[in-house]
């Protein structure tokens, strides 16, 4: 009996041993990615690399600001299109969850969420581009509000298909109509939810290059002017990455760093948000 | 009839084709508290949730035949409006996790967008949550989450939030099925004070309780409404056998 018992603790000491071990070699790529990035990027980051445009060929210094202003401009575009559509169809996919409606809608959701991102790139260039007869920071916005709408949706979704459905019934009890149900109880108890949705989403887009490509286009001067081509993060560190020059290299590994610490901030909130912001039930 | 405040008559209800009320007639008067008692399935709480036309908000119920508040058809007449005058309270606690107490207890006006002036706000609260026999206990602790009172205590804030409507009548749907038993003796002794100003509808599965604090009880038996009588009554003398059975617990 000891035997069997000894044997069964080495068993499950091994095993545990086994996936502490797997986490670690998974991990640890990604680890070794982050440090790469932060050992070539941080030492670029400085105050007059924030605030200039890039630097022509042979000319050294200059920044990113053209980017960073740039997908701040996009980004907040984005998400002034995806959000309230995305709540809004989330609201509907979990308080109809069985008609026809919301289960062909799911599903197009479910594909959106799939379809690749430089495919979305080329529907808008077709949709918005090709029309207007120029790449504009418009129409990058909204081929990257398309990415953000499946996570916001699901996200809005699922935390509101969580809240029980005694919280609805109290306020329907008290003669409250349903619109304002929906909108005082269910959406405010659900917040922190859909709120950390929404960070996720822009941590997601805020890194997408494939969709701009042939839609914000890049523009290596400062603008805000948004029916024309407009610079974003992504985009620019693909173009001096793929150019020739060690400066430009340089200023893709500062605007990498940027990025990272862009994400990673958003991700930080969002945590720091669900779990503050989080209603007991 | 002047008194009567709630009557069916040849009321029925549906689940899709299930038919779980059947040809309800009664009459519930003023300031009285009703015990509706049966075994589980016998439709009680479906037909508590028609008084206030909850049940149809359920997908594939329906309801037909005539019910009314005073003299008004309540399936005529505007849910929103039935449901101000008739208040609700449930088997589970559920105050607003996202309101403070304060808050929870004129939620009835807040979330309705009423305007009411603060003075007026701070009346109702401190009067409703007296009714409710709250006040003391949560007085100082009003702004705090009211999730973070205990069971019996959050069930006493949702009698409160269902009596700042100021409603004709309250339903309970097994208010005290969730709760322990000081709690529940609690909840208890506050039908009897209730009763002074609203008419009080209890759903119950608990024959003592039925027995303990109401004025008449309906019996319930597979969607029929088999009996109605004063309380004392029921529980001596039922005039149907299935009543009998089911007092002395031959079938539950």
């Amino acid at each position: 009996m000891d035997a069997r018992i000894g044997i069964r603790n080495t068993k499950s000491i091994l095993f545990k041993g086994l996936i502490v071990f797997l986490a670690f070699v998974i991990t640890l790529p990604l680890i070794v990615v982050l440090l790469y990035i932060i050992k070539q990027g941080i030492f670029q980051v400085n105050w007059h690399f924030l605030t200039h445009v890039p630097a022509p060929v042979g000319e050294t210094g200059g920044g990113i600001s053209n980017a960073l202003v740039g997908s701040l401009i996009i980004v907040l575009m984005s998400s002034v299109v995806a959000i309230p559509v995305g709540i809004l169809s989330g609201i509907y996919l979990s308080e109809n969850p069985h008609t026809k409606l919301a289960y062909y809608s799911g599903l197009c959701v479910d594909i959106l969420q799939g379809v690749p991102s430089i495919v979305v790139g080329i529907v808008v260039y077709f949709w918005i581009v090709k029309p207007l007869g120029t790449f504009s920071a418009i129409s990058g916005s909204i081929a990257l509000a398309i990415m953000m709408l499946p996570i916001v949706i699901r996200s809005t979704e699922q935390t509101l298909r969580l809240l029980p459905p005694s919280l609805k019934e109290a306020a329907l009890s008290l003669g409250v109509p349903y619109h304002r149900v929906i909108l005082k109880v269910i959406v405010p108890c659900g917040f922190a939810g859909i709120l950390s949705g929404i960070m996720l989403s822009i941590a997601r887009i805020i890194g997408e290059t494939a969709p701009l490509l042939f839609t914000a286009f890049g523009n290596p001067y400062l603008t805000t002017a948004i029916t024309k081509p407009m610079e974003t993060l992504p985009h620019l560190i693909y173009t001096y990455a793929t150019s020739p020059y060690d400066d430009w290299h340089n200023l893709a590994w500062g605007a990498s760093f940027i990025l990272l610490m862009f994400v990673l901030i958003l991700n930080i909130f969002t945590k720091l948000i669900t779990r503050k912001w989080n209603i007991q039930l | 009839m002047e008194h009567t405040v709630v009557s069916a008559n040849k009321f029925n209800a549906w689940f899709g084709d299930n038919h779980v009320v059947k040809d309800v007639s009664i009459g519930i008067e003023k300031n009285q508290v009703i015990a509706v008692m049966g075994p589980s399935g016998c439709g009680k709480t479906t037909f508590l949730r028609c008084i206030n036309r909850m049940h149809e908000l359920i997908p594939g119920a329906t309801a037909k035949g005539s019910l009314k508040l005073y003299d008004d058809e309540v399936y005529t007449m505007n849910p929103i409006y039935v449901r101000y005058k008739i208040g609700m309270v449930f088997q589970r606690p559920n105050p607003f996790p996202n309101l403070s107490i304060y808050d929870n207890v004129i939620a009835g006006y807040k979330l309705n967008g009423l305007k009411v002036a603060k003075a007026e706000q701070d009346r109702i609260v401190e009067k409703s949550l007296t009714s409710a026999a709250l006040w003391n206990e949560v007085k100082d602790s009003l702004h705090k989450k009211g999730t973070f009172l205990s069971g019996g205590q959050q069930q006493r804030l949702c009698i409160a939030r269902a009596i700042a409507m100021e409603p004709e009548v309250i339903l309970f749907d097994e208010p005290t099925s969730a709760l322990d038993p000081i709690s529940t003796s609690s909840v208890e002794q506050l039908f009897h004070e209730l009763k002074e100003n609203y008419t009080l509808i209890i759903v119950t599965h608990n024959m003592q309780q039925a027995a303990r604090v109401s004025d008449k009880t309906a019996f319930f038996y597979m969607g029929e409404l088999v009996e109605f009588d004063v309380t004392k009554k029921m529980f001596t003398a039922p005039s149907d056998v299935r009543t009998q059975n089911y007092i002395t617990g031959r079938f539950s």
